[in-house]
């Protein structure tokens, strides 16, 4: 029991979490209370929590294509784009009428949200066919995207960031369901799908054989190509509801500035939930901790008064360290390292 | 040709990890002549040629080179000794040009002791001039991969000259080639043997090196066998050289009677591929166990990846139960109720890190789709069947795959697509690389299957096996059928008709 605990592949990422809320608590004592207002829990917990949501919802994404050797690095660019779509399509004011205040959008807001969607998927199909189909690299292939869709969303907005004026649409990124932030359902749901798939259908199976050896998937019947495609577009549509979340979250969209460089947390994420960035076997579980992880450890370096222009450095140190502590190379090597000079000593 | 060898060996040996891979060789090799060796798979010609051009160094033997004893360290000393070999996969850089590719390494230099830039001038110029010996006039500032494979053969060649060689080594140079290509390159070599060069020549094909050599030495299990003149080896006696034994008569097996003599399962009828192989008929029948025989690069994957829809097609007809049919993927094959077990293991047929259940129901689960998930228990009771049924020896059902031995590792791929009921199983190397029992045990399985209504299409190196198990015998050579033998042929039938084939 304690040995498949031990050999458990989110053992790491949950220790560091842990170790992570640990220092958090010690530095701020009202770490963990959690407080009930208006039917809301408010805390710090809730606090990573709903701004961890949107980077789970794209390192999910990100870890179905690594786990098929590929890798997207459009993620953060298609995140600025949903963003973008959603924000211009709902635009919205605020319009008395009878005496009564209502929020009025320029096209419905489930319209805006598929649109916005269906952008996202398309972004990630561009992606797919590129790798599947044309045989690109998967880093070149969604570079385009990543340096176009930025963009893409820069003339979308116009270069401005474009506020939001509609009321209803703000409950993606700030409204609570049953007490919780409503961001954090949607990860959660996202989860169980893709949970759901994994567990329930072959495409665990197929992803994994895929990313391990792709000829002899092939060989075997698998239509490779087109789980590819169908992975990019997922991870396209899971940005796309990232950026919604994001939007909505901050009552605008910034073409600019949304969803920059998440890529690089996404796919941190992911090798910080012990997904290895050479295919394979993957854990989507993992990549959610691996979220977490990346969300605590900046509220610590602000809790504990990091002075901000060394934070990134602060960021960086710990990423690192972590790293090398999920390692089982370096764990042994650490081992041999403390029994030798144990052994010298006495 | 003069009296005294450019390069002589005497008594090259070397191991490799304990294994005795040249054992005692000597080897002379004339100015003006093209001496070709020749051996099966594991015979020592590549060690040989390893041995000569310094990639490793000899554990015992001398070479000389010119009467001077030599000592290669590396494939760059034996250049510069004037030993220049030419690899059988084009071995350049194909986003540089011709003219880098030539004189990659030793760019001719402008200023004093070359200290100074590239003269691109004279590089070109002399890229020209060694092309031109070769009677090749091409743009030398164009890159390399604009040019075909054969233009890029000769363009190696052009660099293995441009250091002043005395020793031309040509290592299986035509495999990539067609005809007329090869026509093209025997028509320099001939040229660079009249003006004096000693060139050594290393082939699977038969007839290419009969047209070309002039002198053949034989290797065998490691062994030197013999050196002869052209005239004194003809095909029967070079094949028992190389083969090693008189070879055993007639140790087939009966006419199976269940083979149904209804309509063919598969037929296919001018069947080919461009510069994979050449069009052939070829029907397989329920119950049939159909051996492929021909020695490497015959075109005896090449048939079953076209077969299995790895490579379409581009002239002929395929027909399954009288149907016609076409397969552009494995997808299509495999609905067909097609299966190949692959040649290269490591690389197209085990998924290394999955467990043995998984990689036993992967094509199954791959034919029922996305939906129709196999459950746990379905999938461990499949496994377990199959490793029960072939005895596949892992410690359990969830061990991963890469920890099998070689042997399991194919019945687990055998397993994998006797999961899906095939009509047609197409074995392709089945016993490569697995120990003596191991191999029995694939062997009578194939034969069990081949019992119980499967038509079964077994690719081998290994001509006895293919005797053994075939009950009709297809025979393959440069890429093309030769013929067809029946099942209790020896294998002294079937080496014949590789040599003297229509």
């Amino acid at each position: 029991m304690l040995q498949t605990l031990l050999r458990h592949r989110l053992l790491w990422p949950s220790i560091t979490l842990l170790l992570l809320l640990a220092v958090n608590a010690a530095f701020n004592p009202g770490f963990w209370q959690l407080q009930w207002r208006d039917g809301h829990l408010y805390g710090s917990v809730i606090d990573i929590l709903n701004r961890a949501a949107p980077l789970a919802l794209v390192a999910m994404g990100m870890t179905l294509v690594i786990a098929t050797r590929g890798i997207d690095i459009s993620v953060g660019a298609v995140v600025a784009i949903a963003a973008a779509v959603a924000a211009l399509m709902i635009g919205g004011e605020l319009v008395v009428k009878d005496g009564v205040q209502t929020h009025v959008s320029r096209f419905p807001m489930g319209l805006a949200i598929a649109a916005a969607l269906a952008v996202a998927a398309f972004c990630g199909l561009w992606n797919g066919l590129l790798v599947a189909r044309v045989g690109m690299q998967p880093i070149i292939a969604t570079l385009i995207l990543m340096v176009a869709g930025r963009g893409i969303a820069q003339l979308l907005t116009g270069g401005q960031i474009i506020t939001v004026y509609y009321a209803p649409f703000f409950y993606l990124g700030n409204g609570f369901l049953l007490g919780l932030p409503f961001a954090v359902f949607i990860a959660a749901a996202v989860w169980l799908v893709l949970h759901l798939l994994m567990t329930r259908t072959a495409l665990g199976l197929f992803i994994q054989a895929i990313g391990i050896n792709p000829a002899a998937a092939r060989l075997a019947g698998l239509q490779e190509r087109l789980i590819t495609v169908c992975v990019y577009v997922f991870c396209g549509l899971a940005a796309g509801v990232a950026g919604l979340v994001i939007s909505s979250n901050v009552k605008s969209a910034d073409g600019n500035n949304a969803g920059m460089l998440m890529e690089l947390d996404a796919i941190l994420a992911v090798t910080l939930g012990g997904t290895a960035l050479t295919g394979g076997r993957f854990s989507l579980a993992g990549s959610v901790l691996g979220a977490l992880i990346i969300q605590t450890l900046t509220s610590t370096i602000y809790s504990i008064g990091v002075p901000p222009e060394i934070n990134m450095v602060v960021k960086a140190a710990v990423v690192f360290v972590v790293m090398l502590l999920q390692s089982a190379e370096f764990r042994a090597a650490l081992r041999g390292w403390v029994v030798r000079s144990g052994n010298q000593r006495s | 040709m003069t009296s005294a060898p450019v390069l002589e060996a005497r008594g090259l040996t070397r191991r490799f990890t304990g294994v005795l891979a040249l054992s005692g060789v000597d080897f002379r090799l004339f100015a003006g002549e093209v001496h070709a060796v020749m051996g099966q798979n594991g015979a020592g010609k590549s060690t040989l040629i390893k041995l000569l051009t310094g990639v490793y160094p000899a554990d015992a033997g001398e070479l000389r080179l010119g009467g001077v004893p030599v000592h290669p360290t590396s494939p760059a000393a034996a250049q510069r000794l004037g030993i220049s070999t030419v690899y059988q996969e084009v071995n350049l850089c194909p986003n540089l040009s011709v003219a880098e590719n030539i004189f990659a390494g030793r760019y001719p230099r402008k200023g004093a002791a070359g200290l100074w830039r590239i003269d691109w001038q004279r590089m070109h110029v002399q890229a020209r001039a060694l092309l031109a010996r070769l009677n090749l006039e091409i743009d030398v500032t164009r890159l390399l991969a604009s040019y075909p494979v054969a233009v890029q053969q000769m363009v190696a060649i052009a660099r293995a000259l441009s250091v002043e060689a005395k020793v031309l080594i040509l290592d299986e140079p035509t495999s990539s080639l067609d005809e007329e290509e090869v026509n093209r390159l025997f028509g320099v070599l001939r040229q660079l043997r009249s003006d004096g060069m000693a060139i050594l020549f290393v082939t699977h094909f038969f007839e290419q090196m009969y047209a070309i050599s002039d002198r053949i030495t034989v290797l065998r299990n490691g062994e030197l066998v013999g050196e002869y003149l052209k005239a004194d080896l003809p095909p029967a006696a070079l094949i028992t050289a190389m083969v090693g034994r008189e070879l055993s008569a007639a140790v087939g097996r009966n006419d199976n009677p269940e083979i149904a003599a209804g309509a063919p399962l598969l037929e296919a009828r001018g069947f080919g591929r461009r510069g994979q192989l050449q069009p052939l008929d070829l029907t397989l029948r329920r119950g049939e166990v159909v051996g492929v025989g021909g020695l490497l690069g015959s075109g005896r994957t090449e048939l079953a990846r076209l077969l299995f829809g790895l490579e379409r097609c581009d002239s002929g007809s395929l027909f399954i139960e009288g149907q016609p049919v076409r397969f552009d993927n494995p997808v299509q094959a495999i609905r067909q109720g097609l299966a190949l077990c692959p040649e290269e293991r490591k690389h197209d047929g085990i998924v290394a890190e999955l467990s043995v259940r998984e990689n036993i129901v992967l094509a199954l689960q791959a034919r029922l789709g996305l939906w129709r998930y196999l459950s746990r228990a379905r999938q461990q009771e499949i496994a377990d069947r199959f490793v029960h049924a072939l005895s596949i020896k892992t410690a359990d059902i969830e061990t991963p795959i890469a920890l099998l031995s070689g042997g399991n590792q194919q019945k687990a791929v055998l397993a994998r697509w006797l999961a899906t009921e095939p009509r047609l199983l197409i074995l392709d190397e089945p016993t490569r690389g697995i120990d003596v029992a191991a191999k029995q045990e694939v062997m009578n399985q194939i034969l069990v299957l081949a019992r119980s209504g499967l038509a079964v299409l077994f690719i081998s190196s290994e001509m006895d096996e293919v005797v053994r198990v075939s009950d009709r015998i297809v025979v393959l050579r440069d890429r093309a059928k030769v013929g067809e033998l029946p099942g209790n042929s020896s294998e002294q039938a079937v080496y014949h008709l590789i040599a003297s084939g229509t």
